[in-house]
């Protein structure tokens, strides 16, 4: 068949193959990053399915945040290489949106709302970094998607935590990228925001997008994700919830840290 | 009436008077909108390590017969760099290695300074002459403010994301490393600008006042540049306009001016603060009392 040697695009901008497989968005070979002496995440490798959302999971420490910032060279990887669909992390870039930590950044900044969604179009902007009608149409449309658009032109500092979050995600929305990196986008919010976030995060695997967060709340790992690398500095486990989130892998990744009573409470898979 | 005004114009009249004016108003420029992104960086202490580290570069460029803008700005860049240099690979927190470099390279210039005989005062180089200024300073400072401002604002974006988010910036593929080196080389090139008018110790006030006084007046960015550049023209002209009636140097006055503006924006903002307050106090509790 000739047409199968025709790269196909789908809607989503999933490149598929002339094999017919999809790309791998994110794979990590042997990733491993030190910040002093002791290394933060130690020769990881990784393989997330297209169109999967996958959870990250692991005690504090365990270098979970740090293995994103390392997929997108905000800190330095002593060795191991990232490929995203299938090309350098440097080539690929257009395609990934990156929501940090809300503390990383000082909501005391002197901008607006919209200015911050408007960050996640800077590569459209072109040269003169000038922002056209259309531009602010799509800014407002990502903050409606979040909820959010009425907040538009208020100073970030009005704002609260949850809030922030969810101006945080819509800048990443502008990006319109094929492969979302969150770190804990859940930590601190309150649920009415959990509940946005997760529906526009879903709508995103929908529309056959590749989600990843890092997560810390074990509880709902199963609820809201179908794919878990667990990690503490080194892989434990990875694979889909169904088979990979059990109470044996948990003691693994956790250690002592996590009380057995607990593990019951948790909606695991069966061993 | 007119005896009045005679004396209102009367500082106009002076060529030296004409000079301070112009030359103080070309450097509040660079300055004004430099100082947004010093104030949103937390770079106040940079600005004055790089005030203070160029002044073995004027002196060495004085030794060598070289013109001291560019001793200055050699100097300027040495000390940039070489704090990135030590912050990248030691556990020293910057604000320690900045007081390390600035205050070294500082008593370097005194040190050279006082084993050479030159014909520069001192006092005008730590506290600049603005009455002495020639036609060359303020071509030369002319250039150099029309250069930094069409930077600031073309690039004004990028600073502005990269202050915000560097995460973000990195993530995205802007040339985060180019961006911060460049700041500080605008910093140190504006520092140059003003080293004649207000010399390098007073230069710090005028880098850090206007933005100070716009972060507190407003909560836009694009403002905030409008506010400080209007807060820098205005202590600029009306400093050099009463240090001659209060038989003054212009460059002190400049900067009594600017921190009294800040006190003012001060108080302001926190009465403005305490309104809001208890405006919003008086919604929730209507919005209580409605359900």
């Amino acid at each position: 068949m000739s047409e199968a040697a025709v790269e196909l695009v789908s809607p989503g901008g999933q490149t598929t193959n002339p094999h017919g497989s999809v790309e791998t968005p994110l794979a990590v070979q042997g990733v491993t990053v030190s910040y002093g002496e002791k290394p933060a995440v130690f020769s990881v490798d990784a393989s997330i399915p297209a169109e999967s959302m996958t959870a990250i999971i692991g005690p504090n420490g365990a270098g979970k945040s740090t293995l994103l910032k390392a997929v997108l060279g905000i800190v330095p990887r002593l060795s191991g290489s990232v490929t995203v669909f299938g090309e350098p992390f440097t080539r690929a870039r257009h395609r990934v949106a990156y929501v940090p930590q809300r503390a990383s950044v000082d909501w005391d900044f002197p901008t607006r709302v919209i200015d911050v969604v408007m960050m996640g179009l800077f590569r459209e902007l072109g040269l003169l970094k000038l922002v056209r009608r259309e531009h602010h149409k799509t800014a407002l449309a990502c903050l409606e998607r979040v909820g959010m658009v009425d907040f538009a032109h208020r100073q970030i500092g009005q704002l609260s935590g949850g809030q922030q979050q969810r101006v945080f995600l819509a800048r990443a929305l502008a990006q319109n990228a094929d492969l979302y990196l969150l770190d804990e986008p859940f930590a601190g919010v309150d649920a009415a925001t959990e509940r946005a976030i997760i529906d526009v995060l879903k709508s995103l695997k929908t529309d056959k997008r590749t989600v990843v967060c890092v997560h810390h709340d074990l509880a709902t790992v199963a609820d809201h994700f179908d794919h878990v690398l667990l990690i503490n500095v080194r892989k434990m486990a990875e694979g889909p919830v169904a088979t990979t989130f059990t109470g044996e892998n948990l003691q693994k990744t956790y250690g002592g840290r996590l009380a057995t009573a607990h593990i019951d409470q948790l909606n695991l898979s069966a061993a | 009436m007119s005896g009045f005004l005679d004396m209102a114009l009367m500082p106009f009249a002076f060529p030296f008077m004409q000079q301070a004016f112009i030359i103080s108003v070309l450097i509040a420029a660079p300055m004004a909108l430099l100082s947004c992104f010093l104030i949103l960086k937390g770079w106040s202490l940079m600005g004055d390590a790089v005030s203070h580290a160029v002044l073995p570069g004027v002196v060495i460029a004085y030794i060598i017969g070289i013109p001291f803008a560019i001793g200055a700005f050699v100097a300027g860049m040495t000390c940039v760099v070489g704090i990135g240099y030590l912050k990248e690979n030691s556990r020293v927190k910057e604000d320690t290695i900045m007081g390390v470099v600035f205050s070294g390279m500082f008593g370097l210039g005194l040190l050279l300074y006082t084993k050479i005989q030159t014909e520069v005062h001192l006092d005008h180089i730590l506290f600049g002459d603005m009455l002495g200024v020639t036609w060359g300073d303020i071509t030369q400072t002319g250039i150099i403010a029309l250069f930094v401002c069409a930077a600031i604002l073309l690039f004004r974006r990028d600073l502005l994301l990269n202050a915000f988010d560097p995460q973000h910036a990195k993530a995205i593929g802007l040339p985060v490393r180019v961006l911060h080196y460049g700041l500080l080389a605008i910093l140190s090139l504006t520092i140059v600008a003003a080293l004649t008018a207000v010399g390098i110790i007073l230069a710090i006030a005028l880098l850090i006042g206007p933005g100070a006084v716009a972060f507190l007046l407003v909560r836009r960015f694009d403002r905030m540049l409008l506010v400080s550049l209007a807060v820098a023209l205005f202590a600029s002209f009306f400093g050099v306009y009463l240090s001659f009636f209060i038989d003054s140097a212009p460059a002190p006055t400049i900067v009594l001016l600017m921190t009294g503006m800040f006190l003012v924006a001060f108080v302001y903002t926190l009465r403005r603060n305490a309104r809001e307050d208890a405006a919003r106090e008086v919604d929730s509790r209507e919005l209580g009392v409605g359900r």
